[in-house]
């Protein structure tokens, strides 16, 4: 096994293993009553907000492309998935909500997959800025396209209305409804499935980025003339890490919907993607584990600094800063290294080792 | 050694004895969640200062009940509202005062639902809010019931009985509210003569108000926001056509548009359960409490707000709830509380049915030399 395959390795297996670890604690925690309301009510979000920065990393740090409209796929999915757990319930009287849940996810993962590709094909010709622009203009039209959307169940069949809600035969149950978003969702999202779906998007993330293809991503973001001379397909790859992301984030999204009552169009704003671009950068850009740690831990920051009361916005900016600082800052960097060799060193002793390996990020 | 223990003896003795003799008041934990940040924390702020003026009151009357008010902030948020709720009750609270809005409101009432937690709404006044639950309760009225009180106003004080309707058809508000007063009116010996439409885009009222004009309008119901509803008082202003003008709640702010002459809404009557300028002593105190403490007129949330403490601990007084009571058990008590009391407060005469929905008498303030006023 060579010393990049044996880091590689070592690293999987800490961010599966965190992840794992993570979730039995949590577990027992809750069969033994030992956590909040308010910690217990965030799990299901915390872990759509993972996904959610895990696939962005994929696009961002991995295919090295700025896209801003990563919560358009998000709503995609929410609304999908609020839809089709409507219609499986009023059609097939389909009770099973583990049932049901799976099938929305499903749903809502290949519609935002389709729109990847359908976005994808144009958006992925421009580099750089433009692709950040454009990705953020199609965040906004997903956004005021659900807007004026009418769906309504009435005898199994689904109705569609655009702009005018009067076009819907009269007396259907309404699943989403324009600017006051999917109504009357009845929630069904259990941690137990985000975390599958989390360990879902984890093999899939760091299998990809491990390939063949996945090399060739990353060489297209290295280097893309070189990329090309050697024959890589850039427009290929790129459409690639997109889509995937695209269809883990429309999952993301239909467990972060069916988690609620209700979903409006508002809650996936070009500020939402911001706030996923921010996980991802504090994560560190490439750094899956970073991206799992980040976004758990500035989903939680807000409620733990709920005793701030008037300040706590306020704190939790400064916080912000104060991490980003601290995490890319060279002196605290080499100080944390310096604080973390001795353990290290004796990693390598208990191999046999003289030097090289066991440098997990 | 033993001169402590002697002490320590005589300390716990004195203390139960003061505690046997004290008339402790029952704690109450109300919660009260709406948005303190964000982009509505104008009226979350408004319902929480509101909320405090009321808990002030109260614990200083010092009655049979203290208030712990503890305050979450949801952002307007309906993720970040479930995340309130949750820590209100991690906090101890007993029932919840909130959400502020509409949306944040109908996620945490369908929670609360599910756990049996419940919900008096200061002002959140879509239907959703109270639809399929049984544990929330409004202050306000429905978008929808503004429709079905204006109709009863305008019979009831017999402003006139031909009435033109201009309402915006894009638009939730406008188009509940206009249903409800056209389903109304007829029963009510009100004739509607003319009922136009407009939408979002809509700057030229020309044709609208000349309907309405043709058709003899004595009222013209402008079932909307202030801003289209300026443009109406312009256009009915060029066209010399005087009829009475009557809004709802939407129209609150007509007189603080820019480049409004506000003349032109002299004698408009918009139906409204607070001014801040009532020579009533009750809110006059409310406003007085309000302006000293916080610096600021109250609006109608901080109204609302006031009120809401008030309901709720009338209601648990009327269910018995004491500071053991758990939220499960208090939610159904309060429900079957909520049915039976009838509270006087500063934004009308109120009582409940089961559906959650508000009853109480509507008021109408006109606009007199710039201010408004009740008749």
């Amino acid at each position: 096994m060579t010393k990049a395959k044996r880091k590689r390795l070592i690293y999987n297996l800490v961010t599966f293993g965190l992840v794992i670890v993570a979730f039995i604690i949590l577990e027992n925690m809750i069969s033994a009553k030992a956590i909040s309301r308010s910690l217990k009510g965030q799990l299901v979000p915390i872990c759509a907000w993972i996904i959610m920065a895990v696939s962005l990393n994929l696009v961002i740090g991995f295919s090295g492309e700025l896209s801003l409209g990563h919560a358009g796929f998000m709503s995609i999915g929410a609304y999908t998935g609020a839809v089709v757990s409507g219609w499986l319930l009023s059609a097939f009287d389909m009770q099973d909500p583990l049932l049901r849940l799976v099938l929305a996810i499903l749903a809502g993962g290949i519609l935002a997959g389709i729109f990847g590709v359908l976005i994808g094909i144009p958006v992925l010709r421009l580099r750089g800025d433009y692709l950040a622009i454009v990705t953020l203009a199609f965040g906004e039209i997903i956004r005021n396209l659900v807007n004026v959307l009418y769906i309504g169940t009435a005898n199994g069949k689904l109705h569609f209305a655009f702009l005018n809600k009067e076009k819907l035969p009269a007396g259907v149950t309404m699943l989403v409804d324009g600017a006051k978003g999917a109504v009357k969702i009845k929630p069904i999202s259990t941690f137990e499935v985000g975390f599958v779906l989390i360990l879902i998007t984890l093999i899939v993330v760091l299998n990809l980025v491990n390939s063949r293809a996945g090399r060739a991503i990353q060489a297209t973001r290295d280097n893309r003339i070189a990329a090309e001379s050697m024959g890589v397909s850039v427009t290929k790859y790129k459409m690639m890490a997109f889509v995937t992301a695209a269809v883990l984030a429309g999952m993301a999204g239909a467990l972060y919907g069916l988690n609620s009552s209700t979903v409006v169009p508002t809650q996936f704003t070009f500020n939402q993607s911001i706030n996923v671009l921010v996980f991802v950068v504090l994560g560190g850009l490439g750094n899956v584990l970073g991206s799992i740690i980040s976004a758990t831990f500035l989903t939680i920051l807000p409620e733990v600094l709920r005793e701030f009361a008037d300040y706590r916005m306020l704190v939790y900016a400064v916080v912000l800063i104060l991490v980003m600082i601290f995490t890319n800052n060279p002196t605290t960097r080499a100080f944390v290294n310096r604080l973390a060799s001795p353990a290290k060193k004796l990693v390598r002793k208990n191999r046999g080792e003289t030097a090289g390996g066991g440098d997990v990020k | 050694m033993k001169k402590l223990i002697a002490l320590a003896l005589a300390l716990v003795l004195a203390l139960t004895v003061c505690s046997a003799f004290a008339e402790e008041p029952i704690t109450l934990k109300i919660a009260h969640i709406g948005p303190l940040t964000g982009p509505a924390a104008l009226y979350g702020i408004a319902t929480s200062r509101g909320a405090q003026i009321a808990v002030d009151e109260i614990n200083a009357a010092g009655g049979k009940y203290k208030i712990e008010l503890i305050d979450e902030d949801d952002e307007h948020n309906v993720e970040k509202v479930i995340n309130a709720y949750n820590a209100a009750l991690d906090a101890g609270a007993q029932m919840i005062l909130g959400s502020t809005t509409s949306k944040p409101c109908e996620a945490a009432g369908a929670q609360g639902y599910t756990d049996r937690v419940f919900f008096l709404t200061p002002s959140a006044s879509s239907t959703a809010v109270i639809e399929d639950k049984d544990n929330v309760f409004q202050v306000c009225f429905t978008d929808p019931n503004q429709g079905a009180a204006s109709a009863e106003y305008i019979a009831e004080h017999k402003l006139g009985t031909k009435i033109a309707v201009i309402y915006n058809n894009a638009d939730v508000y406008s188009t509940g509210i206009r249903d409800t007063f056209v389903e109304k009116a007829p029963g009510l010996g009100l004739e509607i003569v003319s009922e136009e439409t407009f939408t979002d885009e809509t700057t030229d009222f020309t044709v609208q108000v000349g309907k309405a004009q043709e058709a003899g309008a004595e009222i013209v119901f402008l079932p909307m926001y202030y801003t289209p509803a300026s443009l109406i008082l312009k256009t009915a202003a060029d066209k010399n056509y005087k009829p009475i003008f009557f809004g709802v709640d939407g129209m609150d702010g007509i007189l603080s548009v820019e480049g409004f002459d506000t003349s032109l809404a002299e004698g408009v009557m918009l139906l409204t359960p607070f001014v801040a300028t009532s020579e009533d002593a009750k809110v006059a105190n409310f406003v007085k409490l309000y302006e000293d403490k916080f610096g600021e007129t109250p609006i109608q949330f901080a109204a609302d707000a006031y009120d809401g403490i008030y309901i709720l601990v009338a209601a648990a007084e009327k269910a018995g709830i004491t500071a053991d009571t758990t939220p499960e058990e208090a939610c159904d008590l309060l429900i079957a509380a909520m049915k039976e009391i009838q509270v006087d407060g500063i934004t009308g005469s109120m009582t409940w049915d089961e559906s959650g929905a508000v009853t109480k008498t509507p008021m109408a303030a006109t606009i007199e030399n710039g201010v408004y006023v009740f008749k």
